[in-house]
């Protein structure tokens, strides 16, 4: 029998994996953040005229939560400046001018020993700038440090349960046999016996084909699960997977549970197998505004306009760029930004996708909470909000909202659910922040005396 | 080629950037979809007299949203269909030969007073089309309940123009005429309000409310259940067995239109599942106490209007805990609450 949660949605899928992938080819100027993961941004190693290798690295920061970026390109570095990040903001970046030689400098594969290593592993995993591929991008060396001892159940998300979403499907399909060499990686890393590798079932000739493959040999058993978003949520995947509930407020590993997702292990297989860094993923391009959708493997630093132009140019006008899928995903503001790590999908969404209301009317029908994986009662937390009580915000648990936006998709009077419970989740970070800042300087102020 | 693209202004949302092609507008058409087969029988049964009133009725109830969101200059809202719906299940709950003025009375009651005065669609805390029933009823009872029109089907068996309801025999004097089968109760072969008669039509439009994911089973399945069982350990009496009581009771009366399409309203019915079971289970307590031993034999519309009442402190009542709570998490809250009240004793 299949596994899943309770609640959820069934949102138009809209996916392509029969498309093949199309290698896009590098754009003439790369722009590579030196931030594409959460926690520390990376300083710049190079300067302005440096010559560059492909997988070269480029930036680095020694903080244990962070990761390193390198080189999708070899060519010369034109600036070293901050520029448009996908995520918003300006962030200090490296502009390559590529020299289409693609000249590499990768790192050297990593011995069978070394393979057999825990440590060896992990600082490989580092090296290589891998973060969660997901769309997280929380460093993974960091994440499997933090679970070891803790962790005995270690789970592989491949629900890929965002619409429009191909990547991890193909790469199940393209490459199953590495897939399953990364993930044992990962689950030798976590010093753990056994690997759960949930797939949702849209994808049965990738579950086939893995299992055809003895994944028992790498200790990975494939888990079907249903097919509803979100089935790839961390919390969702684990309770499937291993029945059991993450803590409110917790992490998976206080449960005894990991999630790496799919693109990440395969990203680990290259780093330790072939010395490859994290420079180039498959990036799901679609939306109404492009012709047809694109499975495009592109490189790390490809601006969004450039690769709009690789995929067929704009048919209609876009008016939201989403990065990821569209459940969760959230909206580039410039085109020039590029793709990072974490950028599962490019999507071109026009009007025809928006469906937003002007001034919409809570009808209560109750629809929200039906379908919220967390059990909450969104139709409450959203009067509440609107009322600007945070006490009652608080007792509906709005921080345990992780935004997976179902509440707001199944919403027929499309009401900004998801909007306002980020607003709000902001605003109680703010105030925590703050009530911390104040009682730092009361203490040292009692020190000062 | 890069400038050009430049001067498009980005829309920037948080997520989700999609959503269900179900808005509040196709919830509604729904609803009158599923209405289509009880108005149908209405027509069948009552001809041109049940046309009439259920057009002043929508047409009035539609006229009512428009002038009063134009008057207090708010943004327009008939095209949610909500006052249509309004419109359409007041006049099913009227007698076909009720004066035409009524359903405008009614209609102005139930959209401005009930609905409008209090914010609109989704803010009402009682049922508009019951609450308008309601008030019809305590003002004009003579209009409404006074007679009922021999519906075509009966035509031939009856000689008479109008004729007592099995409601009014079930909960009166004297004994069930014969023409009052179970099957003709259920086709619809019997005076009574427009859209109340015939119990299959409703069924019909009930499953399609279910399919359509409009309405969830809970609220009718408790509330006709709990009827059902009420009337079968309670009911019987003279020439009626129990189990033949009961079925009179599910056939007759608002019951059936009251328990899927008034019930089931959204704004004003609890919002959790298990809340729902229990607002259902109230409404079927109190129809049965109203029809058994209130005035009046008609007990669902009352009966609703006293759990929409209720249906805020259901919902806080089953307030959920959310993900990752287990039972002894909330078993040591308990033992925690207890313990802090014992020491502060």
């Amino acid at each position: 029998m299949s596994q899943t949660f309770i609640g959820g949605v069934h949102p138009d899928y809209m996916k392509a994996p029969q498309i093949p992938v199309t290698v896009i080819t590098p754009p003439a100027q790369v722009v590579i953040p030196m931030a594409q993961h959460i926690g520390a941004p990376c300083q710049p190693l190079v300067k302005k005229g440096d010559h560059v290798k492909m997988g070269q690295k480029i930036g680095e920061n020694p903080a244990p939560v962070s990761a390193p970026v390198h080189a999708s390109v070899s060519g010369t570095v034109v600036a070293v400046e901050p520029r448009p990040h996908p995520l918003g903001d300006m962030i200090m970046s490296v502009v390559i001018e590529n020299d289409y030689k693609d000249e590499p400098e990768f790192m050297e594969p990593l011995t069978e020993a070394e393979r057999r290593d825990p440590d060896a592993i992990l600082r490989r995993i580092r090296e290589a700038g891998v973060v969660g591929m997901g769309g997280a991008m929380f460093p993974t060396a960091f994440k499997i440090r933090g679970g070891i001892g803790k962790v005995d159940k270690l789970v592989i998300n491949g629900a890929e349960c965002e619409p429009y979403l191909n990547g991890d499907h193909l790469t199940m399909l393209n490459f199953p046999e590495q897939l399953l060499k990364g993930i044992e990686l990962v689950r030798i890393a976590s010093g753990v016996e056994k690997a759960y590798y949930g797939i949702e079932e849209n994808k049965q000739d990738a579950i086939d084909l893995l299992n055809s493959l003895d994944p028992a040999k790498y200790g990975i058993e494939i888990v079907p699960e249903k097919v509803k978003y979100p089935q790839g949520a961390e919390k969702m995947q684990v309770y499937a997977v291993t029945g059991r509930s993450v803590k409110p407020g917790g992490l998976p590993s206080g449960v005894g549970a990991n999630v790496v997702s799919t693109r990440t292990c395969y990203a680990i297989y290259q780093a330790c197998y072939e010395g490859k860094p994290v420079i180039e993923r498959i990036v799901s391009v679609g939306g109404s505004a492009l012709a047809a959708p694109v499975n495009a493997l592109t490189r790390v630093g490809t601006p969004f306009s450039y690769l709009a132009e690789q995929c067929g140019g704009f048919v209609k006008t876009p008016r939201k760029i989403v990065l990821g899928g569209p459940m969760m995903g959230i909206c580039a503001t410039s085109f020039d930004a590029p793709n990072i790590k974490g950028t599962a999908g490019v999507l071109f969404f026009t009007e025809d996708e928006d469906k937003h209301e002007e001034e919409p009317h809570c009808i209560r029908c109750g629809k929200c909470i039906q379908v919220c994986p967390m059990r909450l009662e969104p139709v409450f937390m959203y009067m509440y909000y609107s009322k600007g009580d945070f006490e009652n915000m608080e007792k509906y648990h709005v921080n345990d909202c992780f935004e997976c936006g179902s509440c707001a998709f199944n919403c027929p009077a499309r009401m900004p659910l998801t909007h306002a419970f980020k607003t709000a989740k902001l605003m109680f970070q703010a105030k925590a922040a703050k009530e911390k800042a104040a009682a730092e300087a009361a203490a040292a102020k009692e020190a000062k005396k | 080629m890069n400038e050009k693209k430049e001067r498009i202004i980005l829309d920037v949302a948080y997520q989700p950037q999609v959503r269900t092609e179900v808005n509040t507008q196709r919830i509604m058409l729904d609803v009158l979809i599923a209405l289509l087969p009880a108005v149908c029988v209405a027509v069948y049964q009552f001809g041109f007299h049940a046309l009439l009133v259920m057009a002043t009725s929508v047409a009035s109830a539609v006229f009512f949203e428009w002038g009063y969101r134009k008057f207090t200059k708010k943004t327009a809202s008939i095209d949610d269909l909500s006052a249509v719906v309004t419109g359409l299940l007041l006049a099913l709950t009227m007698p076909a030969n009720c004066p035409a003025w009524i359903p405008v009375v009614g209609t102005f009651f139930a959209i401005v007073v009930v609905k409008q005065l209090y914010g609109g669609i989704g803010k009402n805390f009682l049922n508009p089309a019951l609450a308008g029933r309601a008030f019809l009823l305590a003002s004009y009872s003579t209009a409404l309940s006074g007679s009922y029109l021999v519906p075509r089907g009966l035509k031939n068996a009856v000689d008479a123009v109008t004729m007592a309801t099995p409601l009014s025999v079930l909960y009166g004097e004297g004994s069930m005429p014969a023409i009052y089968t179970i099957k003709s109760m259920f086709l619809g072969n019997m005076p009574g309000a427009l859209g109340e008669i015939s119990t299959l039509a409703l069924l019909i439009g009930g499953v399609y409310l279910l399919c359509r994911k409009v309405i969830t089973w809970h609220i009718p399945a408790s509330f006709l259940g709990t009827v059902f069982l009420l009337s079968l350990i309670f009911g019987g009496g003279g020439h009626l067995g129990k189990g033949e009581y009961a079925i009179y009771t599910l056939l007759s009366g608002g019951l059936m239109l009251s328990a899927t399409f008034m019930a089931t309203d959204y704004a004003t019915s609890p919002v959790t599942l298990k809340g729902q079971l229990l607002y259902g289970f109230g409404c079927g307590v109190l129809t049965v106490l109203i029809r058994k031993f209130g005035a009046y034999p008609e007990g669902a519309t009352y009966a609703i209007l006293i759990m929409n009442l209720c249906s805020w402190a259901i919902d806080k009542a089953f307030h959920r805990h959310q993900f990752g709570v287990t039972k002894e998490d909330i078993e040591a809250q308990k033992a925690a609450k207890k313990a802090a009240k014992e020491a502060a004793k």
